[in-house]
């Protein structure tokens, strides 16, 4: 269960947003909307913990983030902005290295049907660098199906995505929240999801 | 000394004021010991038997060593406390110290320099002492760089703060790892440090130059830190009542 | 530890599919090399008597080339924000991308100097302390040059800012290493030296991780 208390982000010492506050249960989604430049992706990014908080805090299961870091990220799920693929190696090869780096290694059998399900199959022994911008983000995307994990935080998740990769995404999403999972995530259209809440920045 | 002690002053408002008080007293003890500790320096202590006037020099020279040292070592003491009670205020006493820092490490460098010329012909000569200061002059020029090319204000400080405290772990194994070098290669016949035997007036002397020394630097870099406090402030209120905010606004 | 390997093995594929890095940071450190007998003359007592500081030297610089791909495609393609945020903690990681890094970058100059040595006139024992200093010597150089590597990560000029950073705490490394060998050279013990280098190596493998880390979180900020 995540918590954001008076949240607030400075860049350039001007406040971009100040007091922020949210309260996310099992099973329920977070839209973050806001122009560009709002700080969308920064409120993202306190909220992982990958900044620091100034003001304001962020709980996980009613602790702050510091008590227990290691167990926050066994449950946390963060694709932002970059495609975090690796050119060099096969979409195979770039799932299964993400597995095994948050200790829930699969085998090719799992890496592959993932790579089915986002309609890779054909692509999932041929380089990243070799796939257009729109494969690359959909073997980002796959590692929604591979790791286990109860929060998502996704960072514009549907751009580059084609009509059919967007209803698969909304559908993924669908799923992950039907089981008791959480999501935060930008996004600039509106999601025909249940148990919505939004943060305007 | 109660907790509440320490951090009343850590904040930039208090400090500014408190710093604007207590810089003239510095500069008068600067003035006071430097005009003794150089008249006794040049006019009172004897010629040196073996080195004649020349010696004197070392009167800057020794006072300049032992204060860069001293400063990289308080600008590291500030780093960590940076980083340990993330106090925006240390960050900016480290950033003061650093150029003092650098100018004290020139000037022995400079000052050995001039002495080893006429002692031993040549304007460089690798000495133990010499090459360490050079070093020392190296991490402080690296310390200056890397804030100065970071532009994010906060990031730029904890970066070279970590840079800091590296720094002076790794100054005494320099320290140690160039008196060997020097041993090995050149003996220990050519030495600066080899200065004659301290008479008591020449050692009053180094004294009274490094506490001029020490209170130049302190007045230095507490103007340095009031105007960085100042620059990072402005947007304040408090920062907007001062008179010469205004002035400058108006 | 699972975590920490897959990083290794990561990094070492990387390498495989794009060798022509690893190889040109090879040809870098012979290339300079072999500037200093057309610079100083090729006098054989002169070479003799300035291979060690050369060729530590110039492996000081072939390192700081390749520190530079350290951490940055990391930091450009979003890995290294995903390496933050797992269970492991990152210092562990790090570690882990340091050992890839000296695997392919230390580990090389360390088989390529001797034939250098050749090249200045090394008699065959002084050949042999040349490979073991940088076999001790080459890893402190990977530790201390991640700390800078971090650092340096995204900063304007960063190649030039690691170089100023980094080397000045690679002196001691530098002075102990070529020292070994001048003292072999000399006939006399390089035992002393020896030790050193490996009392830097245990400081280094237990610091530099841990500053590295912290230095990759300041720059995720």
């Amino acid at each position: 269960m995540l918590q954001a208390v008076s949240l607030s982000c400075q860049r350039g010492g001007r406040y971009l947003f100040k007091d922020v506050s949210f309260h996310l249960q099992p099973g329920a989604w977070l839209r973050v909307a806001g122009d560009n430049g709002s700080g969308k992706t920064s409120l993202l990014r306190l909220i992982t913990g990958l900044s620091p908080t100034e003001d304001g805090q962020v709980l996980w299961n009613q602790q702050p983030l510091q008590a227990d870091r290691a167990a926050f990220h066994q449950n946390l799920l963060y694709l932002g902005h970059h495609n975090a693929v690796k050119d060099d190696l096969t979409p195979l090869e770039n799932l299964q290295f993400a597995a095994r780096l948050c200790q829930q290694p699969i085998t090719s059998n799992t890496a592959l049907l993932a790579l089915q399900r986002m309609g890779l199959k054909s692509r999932a022994h041929v380089l990243v660098r070799h796939l257009s911008a729109g494969q690359q983000r959909r073997v980002l995307l796959a590692r929604l199906l591979t790791q286990q994990a109860k929060l998502w935080v996704l960072d514009e998740p549907f751009t580059a995505l084609d009509v059919s990769a967007v209803a698969l995404l909304t559908q993924m999403l669908q799923d992950h929240l039907a089981l008791g999972g959480m999501a935060v995530l930008t996004s600039h259209q509106a999601l025909q999801l249940p148990a919505g809440q939004e943060v305007m920045l | 000394m109660t907790r509440l002690n320490w951090f009343t002053f850590s904040s930039p408002a208090t400090f500014y004021p408190l710093a604007g008080k207590c810089i003239p007293w510095l500069w008068a003890i600067t003035a006071l010991f430097g005009l003794s500790g150089l008249f006794i320096g040049f006019f009172v202590a004897p010629t040196d038997a073996v080195q004649g006037e020349g010696y004197r020099i070392i009167f800057v020279h020794v006072p300049a060593s032992w204060m860069s040292m001293l400063i990289y070592l308080v600008m590291a003491g500030w780093a960590g406390a940076g980083l340990m009670f993330n106090t925006r205020l240390s960050y900016v006493m480290a950033q003061a110290l650093a150029p003092t820092g650098a100018l004290m490490a020139v000037l022995s460098l400079v000052t050995g320099s001039l002495w080893g010329k006429p002692m031993w012909g040549t304007w460089w000569i690798w000495d133990a002492r010499l090459t360490s200061e050079l070093i020392l002059l190296f991490l402080y020029l690296g310390y200056m760089g890397l804030h100065a090319s970071i532009d994010d204000t906060r990031r730029a400080d904890k970066a070279s703060a970590i840079l800091a405290l590296v720094g002076v772990v790794n100054v005494p194994i320099i320290y140690f790892s160039v008196k060997w070098w020097n041993t090995l290669h050149q003996g220990a016949s050519v030495s600066l440090t080899k200065s004659p035997s301290m008479g008591q007036t020449m050692l009053l002397a180094m004294l009274l130059m490094t506490f001029c020394f020490w209170a130049y630097s302190m007045a230095v870099a507490l103007i340095r830190a009031r105007a960085m406090v100042l620059e990072r402030e402005r947007y304040t209120d408090w920062a907007q009542q001062l008179p010469e905010v205004r002035r400058g606004q108006a | 530890m699972n975590a920490v390997w897959s990083i290794v093995q990561r990094d070492l594929s990387l390498a495989a599919r794009r060798r022509s890095e690893v190889l040109t940071l090879l040809f870098f450190f012979l290339v300079v090399t072999s500037l200093f007998p057309l610079g100083v003359g090729a006098d054989p007592q002169l070479l003799n008597k300035i291979a060690p500081g050369v060729i530590w030297v110039c492996a000081l610089l072939a390192t700081m080339l390749g520190l530079q791909r350290l951490f940055a495609p990391d930091l450009a393609d979003g890995s290294l924000e995903q390496m933050a945020l797992v269970p492991s903690p990152l210092m562990g990681l790090v570690t882990g991308k340091i050992l890839a890094h000296w695997v392919l970058c230390g580990l090389p100059l360390v088989v390529l100097a001797p034939l250098l040595g050749l090249m200045f006139g090394l008699p065959t024992d002084a050949l042999w302390m040349l490979a073991w200093s940088l076999l001790l010597g080459t890893p402190v150089l990977s530790c201390i040059g991640a700390i800078g590597a971090a650092l340096t990560l995204g900063v304007r000029q960063g190649g030039a800012m690691l170089s100023l950073l980094v080397l000045p705490l690679l002196i001691p490394v530098l002075i102990f290493g070529s020292g070994a060998v001048t003292a072999q050279l000399s006939g006399l013990e390089a035992d002393g030296y020896i030790s050193l280098l490996a009392a830097l190596l245990l400081l280094s493998l237990t610091f530099a991780p841990w500053a590295t880390a912290a230095a990759l979180k300041i720059a995720l900020e």
